[in-house]
This record gives C-alpha cells, structure tokens and sequence, in this order.
C-alpha cells in the first residue's frame, strides 16, 4: 500500500511526459492537469452523474446478491435442480451483457431500470457460484453428526452449510462489488442520459476527452470505494464465521 | 446378554472386498473394541451401524434398535459456536433447544416446554456435562482457543449431551499425544459407564484398556479375544498392569502377523 503514492506519482509523470514530448492533440490524450480541470469545472454535473450510477450499483448489487444467493441456496438443497440450473447459468454467463444491454433498453425504457437489470446480471453470477461452491463443501465430520444427531435437512442448511459457507459467500460478493459498477455503465452507454456512462459517450462524442478521463477517475475511485465498503461490512458482520 | 445392534455381511470397494464377511454384535452395556489397522473396514462397520454413507457396497444387514450418538477422531466442532454451543449443538439441529433459563420458578406450567414441542430434558445439562469434562472456565471460549484435548472433551460432552444408550467412537484419541490419550480413555470409561460402546481403534493398548470384548479386524476376518480379566466399574484398567500390556503385545502380534 505504500507503494501506491509514488506509482502514482511516475504514471502522472509518465503521462505528463509523454504529452509534451510526443507533441499529442488534446482529444487524444489531455494532460493530467486538463483532467484535473475538467473534473473541477464540470464538478456539479459529474456529481449528478456519479449519483445515479451509485444509485443503480447499489440497487443491482443487491438484487443480484440476494438472487445468487438464494440461487445458490436452492441448488445446495437439490442436486437434481442443480443439474438443471447449473448449465443454465453457465450458458448465460457466455452471452456478453454488451449483446444484452440494447436488448434490456428495448424491454425496460430508457429510465432505470435497465441498468440495473445489466448490473443484476453481471452480480448474480460470482455471487452465486461461489456460494454454492462452499455449500457443497461443508465438513464431512460435521455432516455426519448432524445425520446422526437427527437434523432436518433444513436445519442442516441453516445452522451448518449456510455459516460453512459464509466466507465463500464474501468472496463472491467482494467480486461482485467491483463488478457491479461496470454493469451499469454498460447500461448506460446504450440508453439513456443519465449516469457516468452515459456522460462519457457523450463527452467522447463531443472530443471532450478529459472529461471522459474525468467520468472515468471517478467512476474508479467510486468503484475502490464500494468494493472496500462492502469487504469493510462482511468483515465486520461474519467475522465470527472465518471471514 | 441383549444384542442391541449387528453388521452382518461384507463390503467392497468396486470389486475388491474391504473386509470378508463378518457377523459383529454390540451387547448392552458392554464396551467393543474394534481393532484393526489402518484401510480394513473399521470404520466403515461403525458407519454401517450408524447408518452413514460409507463409500463402499455393503451386502448384508446393519441395524441398531436404539439411538446412537457418535463421536469422531475429527471432534467436528462447529468454529462459530462456543464450547457451550457445540455441547448443545444436537438440540439446535433438532430445533428443540431451549433458550436459557433465569431460574426454574417452582410456580411455572409444566406444559410451558411440551407444548413448545421441546423435547423434556432428559439427561444432564450442558452446564454439568461441560463441568463433567473439565471445561467450565471454557464455556464461552471458541474452538481454536482450545488445545486438541480440550477438543475432544466438548466433543465428549457434546456425545454426552445427546443422551443415547449406543455410543459410537471413532477412534477419538488417535491424534492425542500419549498422556492427554490415558486420561480422555479414564474420562470416557467414567463418563460412558452405564452405555453400549463401541470403540474403533488401532491402538492394541486403547482395547486392552477399556475393551469388555475385543475384536480384531484383519484383511482375512473378523477375531475375537478374551479381554485381560474383568475391567473395574467405571474406569479403565491400569494401562501399566502386566495383564494389559501382555494382552497389548498378543494383539500387536497378531496384528504383525
């Protein structure tokens, strides 16, 4: 972590550098300081723009969470619906959410909802998997007793698989945290005029590219934000459970 | 003497047998030491008596006509929960655990439990059992604060708990070093007394000690040995009398054999 500062410090000089050496236009690349200045001038509406895509992050995170999970959940009880469902997610992760996005935009308007949808789907997955993953790897000795002592399957779930599995369960979500954020903007960039994303298409349209430079840093550091937020809170919440 | 639980029949593992066929009892209030070494099926015929998967094909009967409790040489204990916790661990997974009384008020309705669906207790108390094992001042502690020893002590007191006339070990004492493994056979030969035990183990010294009957399980059957006299009520026999290391040493041979 303490290397962060001066890495940073030689890419800005890098970039600095490479500006006035290379002699670039500004549309192609903008200096550092012009980044710096688009993101001061254009503060308000980046913020405004910051807001909604937090907004449907959060939203489709945790829709996507509670998804995956109880997905994962029901599989952890039926091998037979997991022989089912299992293909069926894997072939979903195989259509890129960029083919789906247009597609959701045409179902769900131009509002919202889309963007969150693009955020649901790209949550729900690593969510989801790796929650299953630790439901099916509770303790043989701890199975055993359980049978023995004469639990029901349900109790079984609740009181071992489902604390088993809870650092799995972290993983996934801490995943999908950092993911969430470029579901909605992928949703954005196809509709709408709201959000980060839709405010880089239309800067880039406009060759403002420090100000897409400017949507993107913080778009990043909302992205870093959000992800140590929710490791911050699963922390916090199981750590009694090995997280 | 009652019979309260059989194998009967062999298993194999694909086509290869684990162990011929073999007709094994548990007799009431008898302790059986299963010995054997290691890969013969040992613990596969106290899977069987259990009636857990056991990973290979079974074809005979196995069957118990009263309930079991069982104990591994994995204490499996559950990391989240205090020592207190896993002692009761069987009523929470049963759903009929009782939420901590303040005090037992002479003027509360008997029927308040029963119409809960509690099961009434029926054995001896969390608090007494984890007194029994030497644990008390660990009650509230979690698991990995705990030493290998202590483990296996919840994990008898959570076996205790569960209050069955059958118990099944496991070879509970092989990862113990060899003081901590006298005295948690002293502890389980007390605290087991009065119940139908059967212990799998490999160890010659463990079934000279603690075994009322002593079966040997090798890759060609199932062998039966006089135990080295009469074991005193409620305990071991001393692991330095000459009649247990000299039935220790007959064991080992056979077993060598």
């Amino acid at each position: 972590m303490r290397m962060i500062p001066a890495l940073l410090l030689v890419v800005l000089a890098l970039w600095q550098g490479v500006i006035w050496l290379g002699d670039l236009p500004a549309f192609l690349l903008p200096s550092p300081l012009s980044v710096v200045r688009a993101l001061w001038f254009n503060r308000a509406e980046i913020l405004h723009h910051a807001g909604s895509t937090l907004a449907e992050v959060v939203l489709g995170f945790f829709i996507g969470a509670a998804l995956g999970a109880a997905i994962a959940v029901a599989m952890g009880f039926s091998p037979k619906l997991t022989a089912i469902l299992r293909p069926i997610l894997t072939f979903s992760q195989t259509i890129p959410v960029f083919a789906l996005a247009p597609i959701l935009t045409l179902w769900l308007g131009f509002g919202m909802a889309p963007k969150v949808a693009v955020t649901v789907l790209i949550v729900f997955f690593p969510v989801a998997s790796a929650f299953f993953d630790g439901l099916a790897h509770t303790p043989r000795a701890a199975l055993d007793l359980a049978q023995v002592m004469g639990a029901s399957r349900g109790r079984i779930m609740r009181h071992l698989r489902i604390p088993a599995a809870l650092p799995h369960l972290a993983t996934g979500l801490r995943l999908a945290a950092v993911y969430a954020p470029i579901g909605a903007v992928i949703g954005e960039w196809v509709g709408g005029a709201r959000g980060l994303g839709a405010l880089m298409i239309h800067a880039n349209g406009r060759m403002k590219t420090d100000l897409v430079f400017a949507a993107l840093l913080v778009l990043s550091v909302m992205t870093v934000l959000f992800a140590r937020l929710v490791a911050l809170v699963l922390a916090r919440l199981w750590r009694r459970y090995g997280v | 003497m009652t019979v309260v639980a059989r194998v009967r029949g062999g298993a194999w593992i694909g086509d290869v047998p684990l162990f011929a066929p073999v007709d094994l009892t548990l007799r009431e209030g008898q302790w059986t030491c299963l010995l054997g070494p290691s890969g013969v099926g040992k613990s596969t015929i106290l899977r069987l008596i259990a009636g857990l998967e056991t990973g290979a094909r079974f074809e005979g009967e196995a069957s118990h006509d009263r309930p079991v409790a069982l104990m591994g040489q994995d204490p499996g204990l559950i990391p989240w929960l205090s020592v207190a916790d896993n002692v009761t661990l069987g009523a929470r997974l049963r759903g009929t655990l009782q939420p901590v009384q303040a005090k037992p008020r002479a003027a509360a309705p008997i029927e308040g439990a029963t119409a809960r669906g509690a099961a009434p207790p029926s054995g001896p108390s969390a608090e007494e059992l984890i007194a029994a094992v030497g644990l008390t001042d660990r009650a509230q502690n979690l698991p990995d604060r705990l030493s290998g020893g202590q483990r296996q002590r919840v994990a008898l007191a959570r076996t205790l708990f569960e209050n069955r006339p059958i118990v099944l070990l496991d070879e509970p004492f092989s990862a113990l070093d060899a003081r901590t493994r006298i005295q948690m056979q002293d502890l389980a030969a007390r605290l087991l007394s009065s119940r139908t035990v059967l212990l799998v183990t490999h160890d010659p010294a463990e079934a000279a000690r603690l075994g009322d009957r002593i079966l040997l399980l090798r890759e060609t059957g199932l062998t039966e040995w006089a135990a080295p006299g009469p074991r005193p009520a409620g305990a071991a026999r001393p692991f330095d009398s000459a009649a247990v290391l000299e039935m220790q040493a007959d064991l080992l041979r056979s077993m060598l054999a």
